[in-house]
């Protein structure tokens, strides 16, 4: 290899090395030392392991010094060009994906709907893997295969309840769904190929740089944004959000609402601005230029309609979650859609916070889903008498969903709103601005459903005593007490955001 | 010291939370601990005040910098009105609430953080601040209604909630806008008052804003929350809803709306008092037909606060002057009734309803009580000697010299508000039924203490501004030559006003 040795490639992709390794680790510590363990210890002996992985990765991300090409300085790594980038950016969402999969695997740690301890935990691992080359990547090929490591291990834990039919169901359907949408995804992108030549994003966008639109072109953008607007399930591609989320053990739900959202988005955002940077067109009100800006606006307004209208029918809290999850994916892609900066850095504040705060009200819904076997509304009844501690949190969740300050999920609607507006001229995309709001104002209603059962209606019959697990109950308060600090002060996340995003190149 | 005003209630919803359950009289006692320091702070602040400083700086620390936002609250005249008139609600609701045995820690929790959001909005000086504490104000109000409520509860409270999210919602657009069009450069009210903003975007943005504040103040026809929120609310809460949670809307809707957008303002200002004279009308003469003692005052409340909305349409010195006076008095008036209606009355007698109060012989049987509402509703008709009188006759006066047509208009909706205050006056104590030889089987307990307090601090204000409003006048009238309202004065100067 001219210019980079193994031992440089090694130490660049150390964090993803050190996850990768720890579930080789966790699989064979689980299979060969703890064949005879009771499940319990199996899975806080795993779920230890896993998490500190994880935190060692986040360790090395945050001492580890920045290649210097990554700070502007014009020394490109000459084998690896989009195949892994490495800026300061990218180190922030990966700390951000693994501080996800950590709260995830301490999720999980208490559960018993599996005796695949090591599976699980490794695939949650590789899942991790998975996205945080994603994240990394600037290359089409890179992409597509970090996407397929991600998915792949998403099915798998979407089907881990096998005493449940309807998680086999709901990982049949993913899966279908999902390989429909990589299909699409791998057409788009050799359409691209095919057409620019080159598989890094960056040349891709200078070279597919002419003024009218090629047909081929339009074709490549179209099977581009199906195959990942089915990743973060924008209507009308979000056909299997529902059930997936049902269906799932809920700590995989949590995992794909919430790390898996975070590495799509970003890869999305990147795919877009970087690789069709010419194609943008305009979705401004008066204005309209083809391109994939429009696409996408039509995409957001459907997903924000379909998903708070149908979220106020649902009588399951985790459909109600998968409904919103959709209509939160139709306000996130306001951030690619201002095309911008402060687009990306909202984008990702916005998912960031919108991860923390799905997967502390999934931690909620897997308490009382334990003890109630059904997580209906009706089950949630009375629980601020029960239990008000994590009813508390579940307040806070459902209020920074809807978007209450001073919660994370205040700001960060307010920091994509502001950077869709300001992001086209003359205020162009207030028009899906306003329907954001309006359609966030409905959403109101039924988190406040939520809440109502909570803490408006009493408990049916006998005092059910809900005795959540000491780690659960310890991850649910931090998870709301994050979400409390980040609202209250955004700038802990927002200030490194825009000071990193000046080295990504975003314009 | 003002800034504590909003921290120490959030320092007592804190408090409140650590009590253990059960512990009914410590969180009675941390609540009104709370809210009378709150109230002192205010006042301490109101004499130290030099009204002719103009704004003062309590606060501005940068918040979010990548943003331009900063953590500034300040304070003038018009804030420190509306701070008094918040510390005596809350002090006074929470005397009402002293029989609350349901829950009583969270209900008063939820009444602090209340308490603390508006606080938090009149002394906000910074626009994204400002609305922060704004949206806060409306989840207690839900709980509030939809746990300790009665009529409707949930319905009503899910009402009021979506009504004041839809107005934030509105607010939300014409902030996000109107900070992108200034360049995005600052969040501060001063700086973006002092911003042209284009003639053409002011006159969207303008109804936008104004309206989804003034949703919350009660302008016609998106007052149908008030009504049903003030009647499924428990006493204290809709004590502050019409006290208080009404006055933000108008705030918001002056602060805001009107100094940001003095074009739009001049645009919109006819059509803007028409509906606000339709409000004094129409809510007085929906009042005048009402069966339940609540609806009565709830329609009156939106009567009332028309005379605000048209204060501020007036442009002038005295006409603003008059709305801001008209906030204060009626928060106290209103308070007052709410609390004679909800805990004096429908405590005991668990109806609401005039025909039945009617045979109560109530004068007899809570005569404290009668006493009370009879000054009450004088207050409430605008005799002299109370606030209320004052205030709207300075709003009729302003209103005169710009709109005669809707002085007269609303000088006939003070006529029915005579006739529906002497008339719900007259069915609910002064029942002329014979007296029924038969005691009532149970004899309705007295009027306790801390209503009494209650009840004393109220009238007692509604009379000192009554009799001596330069009290209040020292303060309101200066704020209006702050640079805030710089872009309005030269707006009402163009026009011929006097502001």
């Amino acid at each position: 290899m001219n210019g980079l040795s193994y031992w440089q490639l090694l130490t660049l992709v150390a964090p993803e090395t050190i996850v990768a390794l720890t579930a080789i680790v966790v699989l064979g510590v689980d299979l060969l030392v703890m064949r005879e363990e009771p499940l319990r210890n199996r899975f806080r002996i795993g779920a230890a392991f896993a998490a500190l992985g994880c935190l060692a990765a986040i360790v090395w991300l945050f001492t580890l010094n920045l290649p210097s090409h990554a700070l502007g300085a014009d020394i490109a790594l000459p084998m690896l060009k989009g195949m892994f980038v490495d800026d300061p950016l990218v180190r922030l969402v990966k700390v951000a994906l693994l501080g996800l999969t950590i709260f995830t695997i301490i999720i999980s740690m208490e559960s018993s709907f599996t005796d695949h301890v090591g599976e699980y935990l490794a695939l949650i691992l590789l899942a991790a893997v998975g996205m945080m080359f994603l994240v990394a990547a600037e290359d089409i090929l890179m992409i597509f295969i970090s996407l397929e490591l991600t998915s792949l291990s998403l099915y798998i834990l979407t089907a881990f309840n096998k005493q449940n039919v309807k998680s086999a169901e709901a990982a049949l359907k993913y899966f279908l769904f999902g390989g429909m949408s990589a299909a699409f995804t791998l057409f788009g992108l050799s359409l691209v190929y095919g057409l620019s030549g080159s598989t890094e994003l960056r040349e891709i966008g200078a070279k597919l740089n002419q003024p009218v639109l090629d047909p081929l072109l339009v074709a490549a953008i179209v099977m581009t944004v199906i195959g990942f607007g089915f990743k973060v399930a924008a209507v009308p591609f979000h056909l299997w959000a529902p059930d997936a989320y049902q269906g799932a053990p809920t700590p995989s739900a949590a995992f794909i609402a919430s790390g898996s959202k975070v590495a799509s988005f970003f890869i999305f955002a990147k795919v877009m601005m970087f690789g069709f940077s010419h194609a943008s067109g305009s979705g401004a009100w008066h204005d309209y230029v083809p391109g994939w800006l429009p696409v996408l606006g039509i995409l957001a307004a459907f997903s924000m309609l379909l998903g708070n209208l149908t979220a106020i029918a649902q009588s399951n809290v985790k459909r109600l979650l998968a409904y919103s999850a959709i209509a939160h994916g139709g306000y996130a892609l306001l951030g690619i859609l201002a095309n911008g900066p402060q687009g990306v850095t909202a984008l990702i504040y916005y998912v960031v916070t919108y991860g923390v705060t799905v997967l502390g009200a999934f931690a909620v819904v897997g308490v009382v889903e334990e003890r109630a076997g059904d997580a209906r509304l009706s089950d949630f009844a009375g629980l601020g008498r029960r239990e008000p501690i994590l009813a508390f949190c579940m307040m806070i969740f459902m209020l920074s969903l809807a978007g209450i300050p001073p919660l994370a999920g205040f700001f960060g609607k307010f920091y994509l709103f502001t950077a869709a507006v300001g992001g086209a001229k003359n205020l162009g995309l207030l028009w899906l601005v306003i329907f954001a709001i309006a359609m966030s104002a409905v959403s109101l209603y039924y988190y406040l459903q939520v809440l109502k059962q909570i803490y408006v209606v009493p408990a049916p019959g006998e005092n059910r005593i809900v005795a959540a697990p000491i780690s659960t109950r310890i991850i649910i308060a931090l998870l709301a007490v994050v979400v409390l600090l980040l609202g209250c002060a955004p700038d802990l996340i927002v200030g490194p955001l825009l000071a990193a995003i000046q080295f990504a190149g975003f314009q | 010291m003002l800034a504590w005003t909003v921290y120490i209630s959030f320092i007592g919803v804190l408090a409140l939370m650590l009590v253990p359950a059960g512990q009914a009289r410590a969180a009675r006692g941390i609540a009104l601990l709370t809210a009378v320091a709150g109230f002192l702070l205010g006042l301490v602040s109101a004499f130290a005040y030099q009204p002719t400083a103009g704004i003062m700086t309590i606060v501005q620390k940068p918040w979010i910098p990548g943003l331009h936002i900063d953590f500034f609250l300040a304070a003038d005249g018009i804030s420190i009105t509306l701070v008094l008139l918040t510390g005596l609600a809350a002090i006074v609701g929470i005397l009402f609430s002293w029989n609350v045995e349901h829950r009583t820690k969270e209900f008063f929790a939820f009444y602090l953080a209340l308490i603390g959001g508006v606080y938090g909005v009149f002394l906000s000086f910074d626009l994204f601040l400002l609305f922060v504490f704004y949206e806060l104000a409306i989840i207690p109000k839900y709980f509030l209604i939809a746990i300790w409520g009665s009529t409707n509860k949930e319905y009503g409270a899910m009402k009021l909630a979506l009504y004041s999210f839809i107005g934030s919602a509105m607010v939300l657009i014409g902030i996000i806008a109107a900070y992108v069009v200034s360049g995005a450069h600052s969040m501060n009210l001063l700086e973006l008052a002092k911003y042209p903003y284009p003639a053409s975007f002011q006159y969207w943005a303008f109804p936008l804003v104004f309206v989804g504040f003034a949703i919350l103040a009660g302008l016609w026809p998106f007052h149908t929350w008030a009504p049903t929120g003030h009647v499924a609310a428990p006493t204290a809460a809709s004590m502050l809803l019409a006290g208080v949670v009404m006055k933000l809307g108008a705030y918001g809707a002056l602060r805001v709306a009107m100094t940001l957008f003095p074009l739009g303002l001049e645009a919109w200002r006819n059509e803007i008092a028409v509906l606000a004279v339709i409000g004094i009308v129409y809510g007085a003469m929906v009042a005048l037909v009402q069966k339940d003692f609540k609806f009565v005052i709830g329609y009156s409340s939106v009567s009332h606060m028309g005379f605000v909305l048209l204060g501020l349409m007036t442009l002038s010195s005295i006409g603003l002057s008059g709305a801001v006076l008209q906030m204060f008095s009626h928060g106290i008036i209103a308070g007052l009734l709410f609390g004679v209606v909800g805990r004096m009355v429908y405590d005991r007698t668990h109806t609401r309803e005039l025909p039945l109060l009617e045979g109560m012989n109530l004068s007899r049987a809570l005569p404290f009580a009668a006493g009370t509402f009879a000054v009450a509703a004088f207050a409430s008709m605008g005799l002299p000697g109370f606030s209320g009188f004052p205030a709207e006759m300075s709003v009729l006066i302003g209103a005169w010299r710009t709109f005669p047509t809707f002085a007269v208009l609303a000088g006939l909706g003070i006529l029915i508000g005579v006739a529906y205050t002497l008339l719900v006056l007259q069915k609910s104590f002064f029942g002329d039924a014979a007296p029924t030889p038969e005691v009532p089987a149970h004899p309705l307990p007295p009027i306790t203490v801390p209503e009494r307090i209650g009840a004393v601090i109220l009238l007692a204000t509604t009379l000192l501004i009554g009799l001596y409003p330069k009290l209040l006048l020292d303060l309101i009238v200066p704020s209006f030559n702050s640079p805030l309202f710089e872009a309005l004065r030269n707006e009402a100067l163009r026009k011929g006003g006097i502001l």
